[in-house]
């Protein structure tokens, strides 16, 4: 657990950098080596670790559009997510999707850019284990800012009704974009958003990787033992701006400040020591933790960028007759010569 | 006042917000609502100082809840107010389809004319900042294609200004597709074309008026938002091998300023249509067929420019590949001609 929060943060911290390079000095979200937008999720690892440690790889994650930190703690190939995030061809998804739309069907890992709209097919997962009578479970990620959201409330609804083995995370940093939570619904806490459902709800009030593995434990127990969906809140905190580039002039000096000063990763090995973990040992994770975030990117780096014409590829696995999965469509139409 | 005080240069995101501010001004009905767009100013820019000026309660952050506040601004419009709601992206039009178009698009039909919905939608579209699949689509041809929506593209800060006067004056639903390149936001530098000299006081653009952007005698170049400025970039390329290009600014969508199209075809016999759209049953084809309709025998040739079927790709060079550039437009106008 420790290992997985300390990968993300150095992950985060690495990608940062990377992504600002060319970018800067006046931001130019089109230049640079990373393309596009790139939300960063430094201060969330607690829920991401402690729910993950209780999964095997055929239990289903999605996730949100921040979700490198999930992503690693279920396991996903660092190096092809890696090269996804860079836009490479051996990326994960040969460089079509993105930071945002990481797909690691090995470990059954997907992510979407759209708000709650990764809470559905979490419970079409947990339907279909519950129909093939397997007892994995799937986990949906949210973020507080997504809980005011139809596909997140419908999917809490249809998961209690058919009791599937579905868990909802939401991680609350406190900010949707712009938008802290006090001024986005009047329930403080979301997890009394299960209560309309009949379905257990448990809020983390802090960033504690311990109590996030323990609260979560029972959920995918629960989960597996088939007695119906949990809904869990995760107080986290947001130490960046919602993407990079974001000025957050919206926000409290303070606020950031607080922010910055939570940890869960000081925390959690605060706790390690404590429990008798030496200091050595704490060391000797941080080292692997960064020389496999090192080797990632480096290997990244490395890889090619995508044939231009393999865009046209894979808009379907069985392309209809007719459709030249291949070479684009620009001939000369109609005219008489 | 002076010349100079009544006609300054302005930036596309500028001179929607005079737009909108003036509207506010003038009509206590006029309220604008969305996601980030108090505080923050709108992601893309498109409400920068509202909030200053009008307060939260006419310029209003809302939750992540777009059938909740997209229907809520169909509501307000049907008792007589002229809210004017804000989708961030098109892209997330989806979580809330059927509040734009079995209400929004459809009451006033089905009321036989007695509703009306006097609201503006608007939406950035549109790609070539690296952004993947979920965030990047132009999807002109959608709201096309729905009967009860009216949907303007301005291409720049003149018609941004022009066509928003116009689209809060109406008493029909319009969807205001603004795109995110031409905005003139710090880190998504425009071309030089949006920006453009803007009379300070009010005007109107009238919806289905296209309007000729450059003269021409080979070919007529018909386009809308982003591609104007490729299309006229690409005139320019091809002015020196002596082909003169007409290139017409459709402004809006529905009503289609048809008329404009066949004039020129009439005089240039070639037609080029350049879209950012994806290709089939989208703008491409109804251009080519509406001057099929109505002046068949002008037509020489036809060639169509547009996003060929493809998700929008993550990685630069996929994307490049996919979405029409300026030299896709100069090769297409030289196979026309």
């Amino acid at each position: 657990m420790f290992e997985d929060m300390v990968t993300a943060r150095h992950y985060e911290e690495r990608l940062q950098e990377e992504y600002l390079e060319g970018k800067q000095p006046a931001f130019d979200i089109s230049a640079g080596p990373i393309p596009g937008e790139l939300h960063l999720a430094a201060g969330h690892e607690a829920a991401a670790a402690g729910v993950c440690q209780h999964l095997t790889d055929d239990d289903v994650v999605t996730a949100t559009h921040r979700p490198h930190h999930i992503a690693i703690a279920k396991g996903v190939d660092l190096k092809r997510m890696t090269a996804e995030i860079f836009g490479r061809e051996t990326g994960l998804g040969k460089g079509k999707g993105g930071h945002m739309h990481l797909f690691d069907p090995e470990v059954n890992f997907a992510c979407s850019g759209i708000i709650a709209e990764g809470c559905p097919p979490a419970v079409g997962a947990g339907l279909a284990a519950k129909k093939r009578n397997e007892d994995s479970v799937a986990v949906s990620y949210l973020g507080e800012g997504a809980i005011d959201q139809g596909a997140f409330l419908e999917s809490l609804n249809f998961a209690a009704l058919f009791d599937l083995p579905v868990v909802f995370v939401i991680e609350d940093n406190d900010w949707a974009i712009s938008m802290p939570k006090e001024r986005v619904t009047d329930v403080e806490n979301g997890a009394k958003r299960a209560d309309g459902f009949e379905m257990p709800g448990v809020r983390v009030d802090c960033d504690d990787a311990i109590e996030v593995y323990e609260v979560a434990g029972e959920a995918i127990g629960r989960a597996r033992d088939r007695n119906g969906p949990t809904l869990i809140e995760v107080q986290v905190h947001r130490r960046m701006g919602h993407f990079m580039g974001d000025p957050e002039s919206y926000r409290p000096e303070k606020d950031q400040e607080a922010a910055a000063e939570r940890d869960s990763i000081s925390r959690l090995e605060a706790d390690l020591r404590e429990a008798g973990v030496t200091g050595e040992r704490i060391e000797e994770i941080r080292t692997t933790a960064h020389d496999r975030v090192e080797e990632a990117i480096a290997w990244a780096k490395e890889q090619p960028q995508p044939d231009p014409d393999s865009a046209h590829e894979d808009v379907f696995v069985n392309p209809p007759s007719g459709v030249t999965d291949s070479e684009p469509d620009v001939g000369t139409a109609g005219g008489d010569d | 006042m002076s010349e100079a005080e009544s006609t300054r240069e302005l930036t596309m995101s500028r001179a929607m917000v005079s737009a909108i501010a003036h509207e506010m001004r003038e009509n206590d009905e006029v309220f604008y609502m969305g996601e980030d767009v108090a505080d923050y100013g709108g992601i893309f820019d498109s409400t920068q100082g509202l909030r200053e000026e009008f307060g939260y309660d006419r310029v209003m952050d809302v939750p992540i809840s777009e059938t909740a506040y997209l229907g809520a601004a169909v509501g307000a419009a049907q008792v007589g107010m002229r809210p004017i709601a804000e989708l961030m992206f098109v892209d997330f039009f989806g979580v809330a389809m059927d509040q734009i178009y079995n209400q929004m698009a459809k009451n006033t039909y089905m009321s036989g004319g007695t509703v009306s919905v006097p609201m503006v939608l608007t939406a950035a579209v549109g790609g070539t900042y690296n952004d993947a699949a979920q965030h990047s689509q132009t999807l002109y041809g959608t709201f096309a294609h729905i009967p009860g929506l009216k949907v303007v593209v301005p291409s720049t800060a003149y018609e941004a200004k022009g066509l928003m006067h116009n689209a809060i004056r109406d008493d029909d639903p319009v969807l205001y597709m603004f795109h995110k390149r031409l905005m003139g936001i710090g880190w998504m530098p425009a071309p030089e074309g949006p920006k453009t000299p803007v009379p300070e006081t009010d005007y109107t653009i009238p919806f289905g008026k296209a309007d000729v952007k450059r003269e021409g005698d080979d070919v007529t170049v018909v386009t809308l938002g982003l591609h104007v400025h490729r299309a006229l970039e690409a005139a320019e390329t091809l002015d020196s091998d002596g082909v003169s290009a007409e290139v017409i600014d459709l402004r809006s969508l529905v009503p289609l300023d048809t008329d404009t199209i066949v004039e020129s075809v009439e005089k240039t016999g070639n037609l080029v249509v350049v879209d950012e759209d994806y290709r089939s049953f989208g703008v491409t084809g109804e251009v080519v067929a509406s001057v099929a309709d109505e002046a068949l025998g002008a037509l020489e040739r036809v060639e169509r420019v547009a996003v060929p079927d493809v998700p929008i790709p993550y990685s630069r060079p996929l994307e490049n590949e996919i979405i029409p550039s300026t030299e896709d437009i100069v090769s297409a106008i030289e196979r026309a001609q």
